[in-house]
């Protein structure tokens, strides 16, 4: 469990990226932050593992401030997933993966093997082993970026919008390895996107932040959608706009489900259709 | 052209090997001295550079003082310094302005190559739990060597164009030959020790060449940024290909 208790972060130049903040991210289940830039959700995300450090207030994991960690020890036990995957160009994909478990004094075979069995956890050919990043797709670094993070098995794994730069094609394939993902290994995922779509897909608990790490509304993605909270939060996840209030019209015999502008979403079908 | 056909009979002359002043024992001297300086500027630059690019600090100092240290006279530099160590330790002044010479563009080539590696992967780096360590040795310094070779080749040529100044101060090198021919107006030993200086450059920068094409290739490809290339499509997952079954 990640619990937030007042946090506040003011950076050098006297900018408040988050006012008081306070949250509990359960474990094993995905809390997504949401929010547009200037929302302060990545600076949020990036004081779990003290990429940036708290200015007020403490930052907690199972009971134990961050502050009081030694940096490096507490990120090698933190997954990490980036936008741009971030992955050292210089290395291969296997070794990408590996090279925390490598800085952990474990030897090269075991870490190999390691490697390669997270390959197939999320999804790549293992004949991409002895690639370099650059000669890899988008979607397929990300899918290295994650292994990556996935590799000392830590308990908690931060993920920056990490399918923010892949096309949504491509995207949509992630998320939906991510929820297969997570259904077997129950991490507990703190994911950032500016996307209420992917949000309310991957989410345990949504969080919708307001500028400066303000809550405007946190809750399960029904939760929220059944009752926003403000304006901002309609706004937000597109329910004034329509998006949001489907409607069925009888059409054909069918029954067909159509949005706020009258366009098709889809088509209604019988519980027992469905299955 | 009747010149250059005396500097090239000057140059094939067997005298030139077989005299008192072998042609082979002055490109040694040429070479030993700029060898020399270099390892010596690269010894003050590189640590110093890396610094500067890892943290972000001093380079304005950096930039200033390499500028100061471009402008400073070689010549005028050796003769003080030959003076203030005395004559008998002339080679001592001379590499100390080759030096000089060298650690600008070896400390530029440092600080750039770090400074140019893309901030995002320096940012994972740190974020996996890499120590500043481990990110400058493992991360910056080697995506950062290209541009530290381009430093060191544009050292080394400046040090061996340079080099010709140890003469002036008895230490030999191919400058005696162009020192020589100015005072005694043998103008075909000038030019043949000129056009050897030229050469000997000409091969330096092409090994230099080299080793940045190789050191390029070795960390990837040719750009120290990796962009994503675009999406192609990936093969299908076995999970995918069973999903899809079940859609038909």
């Amino acid at each position: 469990m990640i619990e937030f208790r007042g946090v506040g972060k003011r950076f050098a130049d006297g900018t408040d990226a988050v006012i008081d903040f306070s949250l509990v991210m359960p474990s094993h289940q995905v809390t997504v932050l949401v929010g547009s830039s200037g929302s302060g959700k990545t600076t949020i995300l990036r004081m779990i593992n003290r990429m940036v450090d708290a200015t007020e207030g403490e930052v907690e994991i199972d009971g134990e401030n961050v502050a009081t960690l030694e940096p490096v020890q507490l990120r090698r036990r933190i997954g990490y997933v980036m936008q741009s995957a971030g992955l050292l160009p210089h290395r291969r994909v296997l070794d990408n993966i590996t090279t925390v478990p490598r800085l952990n004094g474990m030897g090269r075979a075991t870490a190999d093997e390691l490697g390669l069995s997270l390959m197939d956890t999320v999804g790549l050919d293992r004949s991409l082993a002895r690639r370099y990043p650059h000669q890899l797709s988008g979607g397929q670094q990300q899918r290295v970026g994650v292994a990556r993070g996935l590799a000392v098995d830590p308990n908690i794994l931060l993920m920056d919008e990490p399918f923010g730069a892949v096309d949504p094609i491509v995207r949509a394939d992630l998320q939906a390895e991510l929820m297969r993902l997570q259904r077997d290994i129950g991490k507990t995922v703190v994911f950032v996107t500016h996307d209420i779509d992917e949000a309310f897909l991957l989410g345990d608990q949504v969080v919708i932040l307001a500028t400066g790490g303000v809550i405007a509304q946190k809750g399960t993605p029904a939760e929220i959608l059944a009752n926003p909270a403000s304006d901002f939060v309609a706004d937000f996840i597109g329910a004034d706009r329509g998006r949001r209030s489907l409607r069925i019209v009888e059409q054909a015999g069918r029954r067909i489900v159509v949005d706020g502008d009258g366009r098709a979403a889809g088509v209604l079908t019988d519980d027992s259709a469905a299955r | 052209m009747n010149l250059f056909q005396d500097a090239l009979a000057w140059l094939t002359d067997p005298e030139r090997s077989a005299g008192p002043n072998p042609l082979v024992d002055r490109i040694g001297e040429h070479l030993w001295y700029t060898l020399l300086a270099l390892v010596v500027s690269a010894l003050i630059a590189i640590p110093l550079g890396y610094l500067i690019g890892h943290t972000g600090r001093g380079r304005q100092l950096a930039v200033l003082g390499s500028g100061a240290a471009r402008a400073l006279p070689s010549l005028g530099l050796l003769t003080i310094f030959t003076l203030l160590v005395g004559v008998g330790n002339a080679q001592v002044a001379a590499i100390a302005v080759f030096v000089i010479l060298g650690v600008p563009s070896i400390l530029a080539g440092a600080y750039a190559g770090v400074e140019a590696v893309d901030r995002t992967v320096v940012d994972a780096a740190r974020a996996m739990g890499m120590t500043e360590t481990q990110i400058l040795f493992r991360v910056e310094a080697p995506l950062g060597l290209p541009l530290l070779l381009g430093g060191l080749r544009s050292a080394a040529l400046q040090i061996i164009a340079t080099a010709v100044l140890a003469a002036y101060v008895g230490l030999g090198g191919l400058g005696i030959y162009i020192q020589r021919g100015i005072s005694l107006r043998t103008y075909d030993e000038m030019l043949g020790g000129a056009i050897l200086i030229v050469l000997l450059a000409l091969a330096v920068d092409a090994l230099f060449a080299i080793g940045e094409r190789v050191a390029r290739r070795a960390i990837g490809s040719g750009p120290t940024r990796s962009r994503p290339r675009p999406d192609r499509p990936e093969p299908l997952t076995t999970d995918q290909q069973s999903t899809l079954e079940e859609i038909r």
